[in-house]
């Protein structure tokens, strides 16, 4: 193998790698707050690409990308509101199952909005053919904006959650709920605003990498399983452990094209995810004292 | 036998439904109802799982698609080319090979539908004992993740493999001669046959299950599903039952999935899809897990008006409706619902017993 060739596969997988860490980053914030694995994760992804198509036909491209991750937020929190405000301590069982519920009715939602069709946003620098050379592999420049993008957000959400009152505050529900009910947080409130901001940048990460990946109704899916395996396998909560994981799948992905079909590329996601279930739950980087507390 | 008993009703109603439909010249609907009670025969299987061990799976279309994939793919490859195999000799030998011609005339050389459904039924239940001893250890999230890949990966392989067909699936799989003069197949001429013979597996197989659940197995099962750890500290081996319900469940829909593929002459990579997992996972909600005449009676009428073609294009989007209203008003099923007492709370009286309905 060529340095050349090294290096375009390694830059592939940091572009699918850091969607990965984005939408894995979705499930530990509402994993964080509630306990629940969102299941319809993927579809906020979805839904931030096809709205931001849809709009570009009205405003600028910015535009267009930061209403379509607003609209997302909106739907988020309608979501939460709906279905799962109101429940008085939901079975596991219960809340996999509705979540499962959500992410169907969004995907149907979408193909009858939207259609079948693949669709996706412009290129926000240049076109498709346009490169910029790395140690001689010849690279898109979209593939920055991703990562950039993805880099942001995890810089934004790490001083969100450190510095902002509303950061702390969510911090002190998913450690403790019923502690921060006592000091006098509104528990439901932080949940809606976690579901939100899940959303958000969910659909963040879906206008950014529709250029490249592109966008369709049944895309959430895959990338809910993709986006959970990097959760888990950098261990579930952790925003740190996401973006190291999700690197780390997106490498691998990217270099198993050399070696299986193309079509056998999610098996291998999943079997990674499979293996790492069975054989180290608490993930890469977790301790095996914080995963006793926590039922697998 | 008590609970043979309790099936001759539901015998009764099988027949009444031929007649009605022989008499209203509506004998068309015999064919979906056919088709029907083979996913229902996957849904009771599935619910026994859910709902007496409690364990959730997303992935039991893979099972379905393991049997059908399996019995269509022996029993339409041409073996011709290989004749000469020692292997094959030694099963040609053994009757487990049929020979016959194809549409142009040629020669063809394929493994006989009963040595192929054992092939199928056999290695579902291998499949599902391996995966389940992992699988079965985790539990909530986890299990319904870990039951999903599976399913996403059976899906990836059959869409994949050009053994399989890739996308199209295979067609013109031979009809399934169970006894001579009874077979499995999508002649116009066997449609009524076939209504029994689908049927027939039906009640045989809710019999069986509804002898588990009464057994030591069922009272076990149940104890697991109420608490595992109080099942264990019970004495009860919990992980030795999840795995046999587990692999028990994917037999029946392996079988399913077998007779089925006969029956319509085929199967598409759909029937692996994720989709229809979820969709066994929503009737068996629906029909109220720990309920298994529930979920039968769900599983034929939703799969049903399903396969009429009632939902339009909103096939998908229906089960997911009901998959969440179910799930958010009435957890323990659609005919948990005490109609009469919940006309009482609305009117302002027995308040008090509201709390016992959660």
């Amino acid at each position: 193998m060529t340095i050349e060739l090294l290096i375009q596969y390694l830059m592939a997988g940091i572009t699918y790698g850091s969607i990965y860490a984005i939408v894995a980053i979705g499930f530990n914030i509402i994993y964080n707050t509630t306990g629940i694995i969102n299941f319809a994760q993927g579809e906020f992804v979805m839904f931030g690409g096809m709205i931001a198509i849809s709009l570009l036909q009205f405003m600028p491209l910015p535009l267009a990308i930061v209403l379509a991750v607003l609209l997302t937020m909106l739907i988020g929190a309608l979501i939460e509101i709906c279905f799962i405000r109101w429940l008085k301590s939901p079975s596991v069982l219960r809340m996999v199952i509705i979540t499962i519920g959500i992410s169907i009715l969004s995907r149907e939602a979408a193909v009858h909005i939207w259609g079948e069709s693949i669709r996706s946003l412009p290129y926000f620098v240049g076109n498709e053919i346009s490169s910029v050379s790395v140690l001689g592999a010849r690279v898109s420049p979209q593939v920055f904006w991703v990562v950039a993008a993805c880099a942001l957000m995890v810089l934004f959400l790490g001083i969100f959650f450190k510095t902002t009152s509303v950061g702390r505050e969510m911090r002190a529900c998913a450690s403790n709920p019923r502690a921060a009910t006592l000091c006098g947080i509104n528990t439901r409130n932080m949940v809606t605003l976690s579901f939100v901001l899940s959303a958000g940048i969910g659909a963040f990460a879906g206008c950014v990498m529709s250029p490249i990946t592109y966008s369709q109704y049944d895309m959430g899916t895959g990338l809910a399983v993709k986006g959970f395996t990097v959760a888990i396998l950098g261990g579930l909560g952790s925003s740190g452990g996401a973006v190291a994981a999700g690197l780390l799948l997106g490498i691998i992905e990217a270099f198993s094209v050399s070696v299986v079909p193309l079509a056998f590329q999610d098996a291998i996601a999943i079997g990674i995810l499979l293996i790492i279930l069975f054989v180290r739950p608490q993930g890469l980087f977790g301790s095996k004292e914080a995963a006793g507390l926590s039922e697998f | 036998m008590k609970n043979l008993l309790t099936i001759l009703p539901l015998l009764a109603v099988v027949i009444l439904v031929h007649y009605l439909t022989s008499a209203t010249d509506t004998m068309y609907y015999l064919t979906q109802l056919t088709m029907s009670a083979y996913y229902a025969l996957l849904i009771i299987g599935l619910c026994v799982l859910m709902g007496y061990a409690g364990q959730i799976s997303l992935g039991h279309a893979g099972f379905f698609a393991i049997g059908g994939y399996l019995s269509a793919s022996l029993t339409t490859h041409n073996l011709i080319p290989y004749q000469d195999n020692a292997l094959l000799a030694f099963l040609e030998s053994s009757g487990m090979l049929v020979s016959g011609h194809d549409l142009y005339g040629e020669a063809l050389l394929v493994v006989s539908p009963w040595a192929a459904c054992l092939v199928a039924v056999s290695s579902a239940a291998v499949i599902a004992y391996f995966i389940g001893i992992p699988v079965l250890k985790l539990k909530g999230h986890y299990l319904a993740m870990a039951t999903l890949g599976f399913g996403i990966i059976i899906y990836r392989i059959v869409l994949a493999l050009e053994y399989f067909g890739e996308a199209d699936g295979i067609s013109e799989v031979p009809a399934f001669v169970l006894l001579p003069g009874l077979s499995v197949s999508g002649n116009f001429s066997d449609r009524v046959q076939n209504y029994y013979i689908a049927w027939g597996v039906l009640l045989f197989a809710m019999v069986l299950l509804l002898n588990l659940i009464d057994s030591r197995v069922g009272r076990a099962l149940r104890g697991i599903h109420g608490s595992e750890e109080a099942a264990d500290a019970m004495g009860v081996n919990t992980s030795r039952f999840k795995l046999q319900t587990f692999v028990l469940s994917a037999v029946f829909a392996a079988i399913a999935g077998v007779f089925l593929t006969h029956y319509n002459g085929g199967i598409g990579p759909s029937e692996a899809g994720v989709m229809k997992s979820v969709r066994y996972v929503a009737i068996v909600a629906v029909g109220g897990m720990a309920h298994l005449w529930g979920t039968l009676l769900m599983g034929v009428v939703l799969t049903f008006l399903s396969l009429r073609g009632v939902f339009g294009s909103y096939d998908d989007a229906v089960f997911g409706i009901v998959l969440i209203l179910i799930m958010l008003f009435a957890p323990n099923g659609i005919l948990s619902l005490n109609i009469r007492h919940r006309i009482k709370t609305i009117f302002g009286r027995g308040k008090k017993r509201r709390e016992e309905e959660v």
